[in-house]
């Protein structure tokens, strides 16, 4: 039972990372860049939740639609100012970008007096929750994260397959020049991938407070969401989750089982390993180029 | 508007390519070589920072800017190199032995960091980086025995052959012959068939490898020689900072280093440098403007993320060569004058190059 619970807790753990995962990967199917702020992207979601719900009072589902909402239309924002000029130059142009978006979020959220400093706890009405299932003691708010994530997928999966707007971001994901001589508006789907990037960090923010806590150095976390994308293969989707998921449940396990200090580098060496084994993750295409 | 005619092969990679270089260049050694004489002790002590900082820059440079690979864990590489500078100072080792063997030991783990690099590149090869940058960290922290774990280390004094560099001016002479020579290493580097096959690289993988440049071989030979750069300035920082702790060798450090390089200018030798005097004189900067600044803004602890993110933002959006692009520009305007178009170092855009093409 105790081995069941930590792979239930990782798993929860992972479905944050896989969140954050599949931001990076819609943003690198679409673009193909990678944007090193959906971290900060997740803390800056937290936050907005966190002053909907503690400073302007909003019940607690207004807070959360607020929040994502803000967050899409930053996304977009984001996409307009910053990184469109720079598309078509090298890749390593837009990594030290967004690396650079990355820090002027924390130094932001930093600089606003009595909140940025500060360690808060998010106000959620499951936060202290425990749910027993059979011999399990599950809390709540891991239930919560497996959830939401469950259903945020069922979503995805069902706008790629089914609506205009996401066949539409396939077709420019897999060539954007022929995309545009079929009259999707590549520029406007790109601003748009950009937003559902930053609303899904939203999501793993607020789910991911009730867990931790919020603060401006939850972006941290962000960083762990690369080794997920990276080893459920960049360009997948199903696969940032299940990276994600495997990621958590590996890094649990290492906590629980092996030394201390391997659980904070667990996903480091797991990705290192794959990227020797399997360099295109578990669902990664392989592709070549030809001349 | 000074023209060249070159009456003779060699001309073409002379390191000084004109009277002109090698005056100035002279000036600027002779003022480095004075620079204890008309700087005060702090400032000698920043300028020492600068060069060591210029090191691991060139080293990052000759990765990034030059052979076109990506390291976001190249703090890795100081760490590696100033501990094991620590270690072997602390059994009295002399400084030109340790640090050989701290270069040796960085550019052994490049090897093995840039074999991964064979089979991967662009944000693969990045993330790698990023990994390895944090398994070292978390050794250099775990590791107590040899490093003294998250409670740190100190370093002595740096010690040639019994002469003691303990004080600021003497360590100084240590630092800027060390750059001296890292510098003109890389110059003489970049203009040898390996630099060469480096450029080539970095401008198309795939022409390179038709022209029969053994891509593994070279990429290699870069993470090498680009970690052995960055541990002897590892080696170097551990006696200037006099206290190692793995924390100092974290993303953040990673990450200055990459600032370093992208604000100097990818891709050029002099960007090293002014990258390295732009990251030590930041702080400093926004030190001195903060009393300007209201309050609200000027004591907030975010100001110095902050600066930092809109710099970078502002460079890679209005000037992707760096500050040595800005001094490019300014130069051509004064040697053209009045002729300098505004469209002179416009980039092409290019279409977006997939990496993923079928």
């Amino acid at each position: 039972m105790g081995v069941l619970q930590i792979l239930i807790g990782g798993a929860a753990q992972g479905c944050i990372y896989g969140l954050i995962a599949l931001g990076f990967v819609l943003i690198y199917k679409a673009t193909e860049t990678v944007s090193f702020a959906q971290g900060e992207l997740m803390m800056l979601g937290a936050f907005a939740g966190l002053v909907l719900m503690t400073v302007l009072g909003f019940p607690f589902w207004l807070a959360v639609a607020g929040a994502v909402a803000a967050m899409l239309v930053l996304g977009m924002g984001l996409e307009r100012l910053a990184i469109r000029p720079v598309l078509g130059q090298p890749a390593f142009s837009i990594v030290m970008l967004t690396i650079g978006i990355g820090y002027i979020a924390r130094g932001a959220i930093t600089m606003i007096p009595a909140v940025g400093t500060e360690t808060h706890t998010l106000p959620v009405p499951y936060a202290a929750g425990v749910m027993q299932v059979g011999g399990l003691v599950l809390g709540l708010a891991q239930v919560v994260v497996i959830g939401v994530t469950a259903v945020l997928c069922a979503l995805l999966y069902l706008m790629f397959r089914f609506s205009r707007i996401g066949i539409a971001m396939q077709a420019a994901s897999q060539n954007q020049l022929a995309a545009y001589y079929m009259g999707i508006p590549v520029q406007r789907l790109n601003g748009l991938v950009w937003g559902l990037a930053a609303a899904m960090a939203a999501v793993a923010g607020l789910l991911l407070a009730p867990i931790t806590f919020v603060h401006a150095n939850m972006g941290f976390i962000g960083l762990k969401a690369f080794p997920a994308a990276v080893v459920g293969g960049f360009g997948s989707l199903p696969g940032a989750i299940v990276g994600g998921v495997l990621l958590g449940v590996v890094e649990a396990l290492a906590g629980f089982y092996l030394p201390e200090g391997f659980k904070d580098v667990a996903a480091y060496v797991v990705v290192l390993a794959m990227l020797m084994v399997k360099p295109n993750g578990l669902f990664g295409e392989k592709l070549h180029k030809k001349v | 508007m000074r023209y060249l005619f070159k009456t003779d092969y060699g001309q073409d990679i002379d390191l000084a390519k004109h009277d002109g270089h090698r005056f100035w260049y002279g000036l600027l050694l002779t003022a480095l070589l004075l620079a204890p004489w008309w700087l005060g002790d702090y400032g000698l002590a920043q300028l020492s920072f600068i060069l060591i900082y210029a090191i691991a820059g060139l080293g990052l440079m000759l990765l990034a800017g030059f052979t076109g690979q990506i390291s976001i864990g190249h703090a890795a590489f100081l760490g590696v190199g100033a501990y094991t500078q620590a270690v072997f100072a602390a059994q009295g080792w002399p400084l030109p032995a340790s640090m050989a063997v701290a270069a040796a030991l960085s550019a052994a783990v490049g090897v093995v960091v840039g074999l991964p690099a064979l089979r991967i590149k662009g944000v693969y090869l990045g993330i790698a980086t990023l990994a390895f940058g944090f398994i070292v960290e978390e050794v250099l922290a775990r590791w107590e025995s040899v490093t003294g774990g998250n409670a740190g280390m100190s370093v002595g004094s740096a010690d040639v052959f019994g002469w003691k560099a303990d004080t600021d001016m003497s360590f100084y002479f240590i630092c800027l012959a060390c750059s001296v020579l890292a510098t003109l290493g890389v110059l003489n580097l970049l203009r040898s068939p390996i630099g060469r096959a480096f450029i080539a690289i970095r401008d198309s993988e795939i022409s390179a490898q038709s022209m029969g440049i053994r891509l593994a071989h070279y990429k290699t030979l870069a993470f090498a020689l680009s970690a052995a750069l960055a541990g002897i300035a590892g080696a170097l920082y551990a006696h200037k900072i006099r206290f190692l702790s793995p924390d100092q060798f974290g993303f953040v450090q990673s990450v200055d280093l990459l600032l370093l390089v992208v604000i100097g200018g990818l891709g050029s030798v002099h960007g090293a440098f002014l990258g390295a005097a732009f990251l030590i004189a930041m702080p400093q900067l926004i030190a001195a403007g903060k009393d300007l600044l209201p309050a609200a803004v000027g004591q907030a602890p975010g100001l110095q993320a902050m600066v930092y993110g809109l710099v970078l933002v502002a460079f890679v959006l209005l000037e992707p060569m760096g500050l040595y692009g800005r001094w490019l520009k300014l130069r051509t305007w004064f040697e053209l004058f009045p002729f300098y178009r505004r469209g002179m170092f416009k980039r092409q855009r290019s279409f977006q190059k997939s990496e993923r093409l079928k």
